[in-house]
């Protein structure tokens, strides 16, 4: 006898449904099957952490400032942002909020639309500074015809920081030579002192022990436990320590990393960036390496100058890296190495991406100077890096210059610019102006 | 099914009782708490950021800068390593204000801004500037506007150069509309809005 089975309507439709519903919630709880999820590719800033939607989506709330603020917050309050969102909240800007909603990051910043995102991350058209300084000529005639799309593409104003950029700043460095009388980096404070090894040296492998005894961690008395012990309280031996271990002494510079590229993935809770995950040209030899400290920093040795360049070339493999050993600045780093030339004369990769900074730290009331690990902090845009970096040897006039010259970045700063911003030509126009209305208004008629 | 139709019934009956005694002690203890106006309100606030301000005008800024010539005070005080501008402080304390959305703005503006965001552009704004400036900072402006689908208290009070750190700044800065002010002019307003309800 054959059996037959026959499908009622409201079965067949449960089961289609929950059916559905259980194939979307096992792609959706999964990294992989999340992907088809994904409304559109992400932008350069987050595709790392696509895939983990909660970092900026609240569920049923959207994207909200907080979240961006998170990882943002602290960089905008650092740079002094030009138009946070408090300055939209006056009633008086309501106006204002029609054309170009400014209370919300997202207004600008729009994800998953890469038709519509120009640089930063942009996704409104560029002349977004029209809506409300739409009669700029008139109080700067300097400005009379420039095409609002220029504004923040000329390397002139940028929309949330403006420390380098803004006129008083750069009429005071206006006059500076090309490179500076003593062109020298601020000194490292090394905050631990020496202490001598001990006697006998600690049992291990041999390679290990020699490379251990020669390292910073030795002098400063940091011995195997301090680093593979599981925590103050545990005795568990850990192999192979992450970035927690080291954070437990380098707080700063591990949030410094968790903040940037390198790190933003362990941050999120996401395995480690490797470069074969990166959008930018890496060396397919270097591909599935993991991110940690100990990538930089070999484990025993942590060789701070293998840190500053050999370390980034190991596997970065874009124009701009692979120029670096025929510029100015390698032979200057060459030299410090060699021992020729002062200490902080030398220009390494870290010394322009991981610079270092003096930083307070209101819970010791202490003032140190540390090395920036979010190695993206001066990037984007590129005229973050004049104060941070570029003024310690440089003159303003030619650093503008140089940092809207592209060919020139990507030859590695292999010789003076070729482009040039008018942000100085504009300012000495307008002193002359107001210099000779002061000289009519003050004749006599 | 009779059970059934009694338990809805209940239900039914017992949130009505619960909105019922709701309202009835919302309404109790809207008769109960007192109330102030928008002016009360406005003027009350205006006092306290008056003070603060001539405090830190006089007492810090004047006192340091002018007479004991210990620190200037400077519009880029962070990278000149000075004391933020009397002004400056002011707007950091209302952007400050802002981001906790207290339910009222304040602003500094003027007829005669070197940052021209801060000139009057609301009619209230600019009514109301003009009006103070004329009555010398003896009389304060009170109106209502509409901004955004908002109906808006706006009051407007005198900012009057109190001291010679306010009039020496405004008359030399390259950006100042007008550089003739004396100590006591009217310099511009602080313009206060406090929504008002209309439901």
């Amino acid at each position: 006898m054959k059996l037959r089975f026959k499908w009622k309507p409201w079965a067949l439709w449960a089961a289609v449904f929950w059916g559905s519903a259980g194939l979307a919630a096992s792609l959706f709880y999964n990294d992989t099957g999340r992907k088809f999820f994904l409304p559109g590719p992400t932008t350069h800033g987050h595709h790392q952490i696509e895939l983990k939607c909660s970092v900026c989506h609240t569920p049923f709330g959207g994207v909200k400032n907080d979240a961006c603020n998170q990882c943002h917050g602290a960089e905008l309050t650092a740079a002094r942002d030009s138009h946070p969102v408090s300055k939209f909240t006056d009633p008086r800007n309501a106006d204002r909020l029609k054309s170009l909603d400014a209370l919300h990051c997202v207004t600008c910043h729009a994800e998953h639309e890469p038709h519509v995102t120009h640089e930063m991350g942009v996704t409104q058209p560029q002349d977004y500074c029209f809506h409300c300084h739409a009669d700029i000529a008139k109080e700067r005639p300097t400005h009379k015809g420039l095409p609002f799309n220029s504004c923040a593409a000329s390397g002139c104003h940028n929309f949330h920081d403006n420390t380098a950029i803004y006129e008083d700043f750069i009429t005071k460095h206006m006059k500076e030579s090309a490179v500076r009388p003593k062109p020298l980096v601020p000194v490292r404070v090394l905050v631990a002192k020496a202490v001598p090894l001990p006697d006998p040296l600690p049992a291990g492998p041999a390679d290990v022990v020699h490379d251990w005894a020669a390292s910073a961690h030795a002098r400063a008395g940091v011995s195997c436990i301090d680093c593979h012990q599981a925590g103050k309280t545990s005795v568990m031996w850990i192999p192979k320590p992450g970035v927690e271990s080291c954070a437990r002494c380098h707080a700063a510079e591990t949030a410094g990393f968790k903040a940037g590229f390198h790190g933003m993935r362990i941050a999120a809770g996401l395995s480690p960036m490797t470069p074969a995950m990166a959008q930018i040209p890496m060396k397919p030899s270097a591909a599935h390496r993991e991110l940690s400290c100990n990538s930089c920093h070999a484990a025993h040795r942590t060789d701070t100058r293998f840190a500053a360049a050999e370390a980034c070339m190991q596997c970065h493999d874009d124009s701009h890296t692979l120029a670096y050993k025929n510029s100015p600045h390698f032979k200057l780093w060459q030299a410090e190495l060699a021992g020729t030339a002062p200490a902080g004369s030398g220009v390494s990769c870290a010394t322009c991406h991981l610079p270092r900074k003096s930083r307070y730290d209101e819970n010791t009331d202490t003032t140190i100077v540390t090395v920036e690990h979010n190695q993206n902090a001066n990037l984007r845009p590129n005229e973050k890096m004049i104060r941070t970096v570029c003024l310690d040897c440089h003159g303003m006039p030619m650093v503008l210059d140089a940092l809207a010259d592209r060919a020139l970045i990507d030859r590695n700063f292999d010789s003076l610019p070729s482009a040039h911003v008018e942000s100085i030509d504009m300012i000495l126009q307008r002193k002359a102006a107001k210099r000779s209305q002061k000289t009519n208004n003050t004749q006599p008629q | 099914m009779k059970t059934i139709q009694t338990i809805i019934a209940s239900l039914l009956l017992t949130a009505g009782v619960a909105v019922f005694l709701a309202n009835v002690s919302r309404a109790a203890d809207a008769a109960s708490t007192p109330s102030i106006t928008p002016k009360t309100m406005a003027d009350a606030l205006h006092a306290v950021m008056n003070a603060d301000r001539t405090v830190y005008t006089k007492n810090v800024v004047n006192r340091l800068q002018n007479q004991e010539h210990v620190i200037t005070a400077s519009e880029h005080y962070v990278d000149d390593k000075a004391l933020p501008l009397p002004a400056q402080m002011f707007r950091m304390g209302a952007e400050m204000v802002a981001s906790k959305d207290p339910g009222f703005s304040y602003a500094l503006l003027s007829e005669w801004p070197i940052n021209k965001q801060n000139a009057p552009k609301t009619d209230v704004e600019i009514a109301g500037l003009k009006f103070v400036a004329e009555k010398q900072g003896k009389e304060n402006y009170y109106a209502e506007e509409t901004l955004g689908d908002k109906k808006y208290f706006t009051a407007v009070y005198a900012d009057v150069g109190s001291a010679p750190a306010c009039i020496k700044c405004h008359n030399s800065h390259e950006d100042s509309p007008r550089t003739d002010f004396k100590l006591g002019d009217v310099m511009g307003g602080v313009v206060i809005r406090i929504p008002v309800d209309t439901k």
